[in-house]
């Protein structure tokens, strides 16, 4: 993990530098332009593309690039067990969601199959999130609070493998990558809706 | 010499507000009064403050950990519709990072034919885009779902907020990196501790989301995003993702933790709504309301604000006897889109106990529901996008209270 900061550092660098070769070279191009044009930009010559910005090194975008959807496709190498998972989870998460997942203070990881209809529903991984792919994206930017994103890979995969067992999703002798994490079907999968709102709109006939 | 001088002086100007105390029946803290008119104030600052005698702050919800919470603002004691940037209110998943603008960047990547990358310089080169709209946190007034609860309007309203934002339409900075065919949903994710990251539909981004870079005439304060946010218009503050850093195209969304675990609305049925993106009408009276008193049996203004995330309001109408009758309250323009708006109503009291609500219409024939409506649309195991009708109380006594 320190070596993604130390990457993300030097890379700033490597940017600034980029950004800063492409400023010198851009008043040379405006003044092409503007001489080959009768002076003034009008909307006709604008075609709406303006010569900002610099591209962007593959390093960059490969050190930013950590959201991860559905599919897993920009999932990092690394792999975890349930094993592994439990001794991470002990160390650096249990002292903020409980022992097991169940006792809190921060959120509850684990359990409350099943009571989403009822008189207190409790989400939880296990019995509210869609995708398995949403725990290793959020565990590797934003856990542990206190330090967020100084989890290696290897650790949130094993987090991932503990979590799921621990919901009774997969078995104990699972091993998490980035092949198995996306294929794991999360029990509430299916329980989205899309937004069906405005509801309200014939309310306009209320009496006075 | 010159301490004589000033004490002399002093006791002159002294004196002089003693007698214009006795004068105009002031309160009896004359003795220690200064007549302003009789010495030189204070030099020009080079950049202001507020007199020492205003102290309106934002109230912050009490936390495990204060770089997680919400800070609400004070709209019981704010005039006008934009709100000072300094009380704008607050949502921050890990805190507020330091960010310099000299060495931020915006990338933007995925399904473009050109990923880019911006400093802050090149984004204010951009065409400027310029509004003034309302963001809102879906959380707002969460307390009241179950039924009166906040004790002021800060507390049940106060996570809205109205600004002046300049920076540039999103829609031309996408253009600039050319999207492909294929280009459906972009991620957007921020600098801070959370990497706070939702999911927005590619239509409202070619619509009019703008990359903010400055509030009411300066520079994003930090804890609004500086140097670069984004401002969705009219959608749940969450997805104006602050301390920009970083848009990616994408053909689905990414069903973030911020768009899954949160952000989302468990219905009765056990299902639950995802990616309720749109703030509807709602409208709230700020004064009097909880916590104040009505001081006159006279004349007194009704005021209040009302604001839709689907447009224009139309129409605010203010009932004193919980809803019998109604009658229009006055909006004071201009009536913009998806703003704040500032409405009033003169009122006579007559002195006896009574409820008072305030119910908004926007341009799209929404209006604003009871809370008995909203539930039966939504049950009871909501979170946020609560904006039903806030009642409040007049007692006797002319205190107010949430009912």
């Amino acid at each position: 993990m320190h070596n993604r900061i130390a990457e993300y550092v030097s890379h700033y660098r490597e940017e600034a530098l980029a950004v800063k070769e492409c400023n010198t070279l851009r008043p040379l191009a405006a003044l092409v332009i503007i001489f080959a044009s009768t002076g003034a930009f009008s909307d006709q010559e604008n075609t709406g593309h303006y010569g900002i910005g610099a591209t962007p090194s593959e390093l960059l975008i490969s050190t930013w690039d950590i959201a991860i959807g559905p599919d897993g496709e920009e999932l990092p190498e690394g792999r975890g067990s349930v094993a592994d998972g439990k001794a991470v989870y002990a160390e650096r998460c249990a002292v903020c969601h409980g022992a097991t997942g169940i006792e809190g203070p921060d959120p509850i990881l684990v359990g409350g199959h099943g009571s989403l209809t009822s008189d207190k529903p409790v989400l939880t991984v296990g019995s509210y999130w869609a995708f398995a792919t949403t725990l290793f994206d959020y565990i590797y930017r934003a856990m542990p609070f206190v330090a967020p994103g100084s989890l290696s890979a290897d650790e949130v995969y094993a987090l991932c493998a503990f979590l799921l067992n621990a919901n009774d999703i997969v078995d104990e002798n699972v091993v998490m990558d980035r092949d198995s994490l996306p294929a794991v079907r999360m029990p509430n999968r299916d329980g989205f809706v899309p937004d069906p709102r405005p509801a309200f709109g014939d309310q306009k006939r209320l009496e006075r | 010499m010159e301490q004589v001088h000033r004490r002399r002086f002093l006791q002159r100007a002294r004196d002089a507000a003693a007698g214009l105390v006795a004068a105009i029946g002031a309160p009896s803290i004359g003795a220690q009064m200064i007549d302003s008119t009789k010495i030189q104030g204070a030099p020009n600052r080079e950049y202001g403050t507020r007199s020492r005698f205003e102290s309106l702050k934002r109230w912050i919800t009490p936390a495990r950990y204060p770089s997680s919470t919400a800070s609400w603002t004070p709209l019981g004691d704010l005039d006008g519709v934009i709100t000072p940037s300094s009380l704008h209110y607050e949502r921050h998943h890990a805190g507020v990072p330091d960010l310099d603008p000299s060495q931020h960047r915006l990338l933007i990547h995925g399904l473009v034919e050109r990923p880019l990358v911006f400093s802050m310089a090149d984004v204010r080169r951009f065409p400027l885009e310029h509004r003034i709209c309302f963001l809102e946190c879906s959380g707002n007034s969460y307390t009241e779902w179950s039924g009166p609860s906040a004790k002021n309007v800060q507390q049940s309203h106060g996570l809205t907020s109205c600004s002046n934002w300049c920076g540039v339409a999103l829609k031309t900075v996408l253009n600039e990196v050319g999207l492909m065919d294929n280009a459906t949903w972009i991620v957007a994710e921020g600098a801070d501790g959370a990497a706070m990251t939702r999911s927005i539909p590619i239509e409202k981004c070619l619509d009019d989301v703008i990359l903010a870079y400055s509030q009411n005439g300066e520079a994003l304060r930090p804890e609004q995003g500086y140097p670069l946010r984004l401002l969705v218009p009219g959608y749940e503050g969450s997805i104006s993702v602050k301390w920009l850093r970083r848009l990616k195209v994408t053909a689905n969304p990414y069903y973030t933790r911020e768009e899954t675990s949160k952000y989302t609305d468990l219905l009765p049925d056990g299902r639950a709504r995802e990616f309720t993106f749109v703030m509807e009408a709602k409208s709230v009276i700020t004064s009097p309301s909880a916590g104040q008193t009505v001081s006159s049996k006279e004349f007194n203004e009704i005021r209040g604000l009302a604001w839709s995330g689907r447009g224009k309001i139309t129409r605010v109408e203010v009932s004193i006897d919980d809803g019998q009758t109604w009658r229009d309250a006055k909006l004071h323009g201009p009536v913009l889109p998806i703003c704040h708006i500032r409405f009033s109503l003169p009122w006579g009291w007559d002195g006896r106990e009574t409820l008072m609500l305030s119910r908004c219409h926007d341009e799209t024939g929404y209006v604003q529901p009871t809370r008995e409506v909203l539930r039966q649309n939504r049950g009871d195991k909501s979170f946020y996008h609560y904006n039903a009708i806030q009642r409040w109380r007049v007692d006797t006594d002319g205190q107010l209270h949430n009912a």
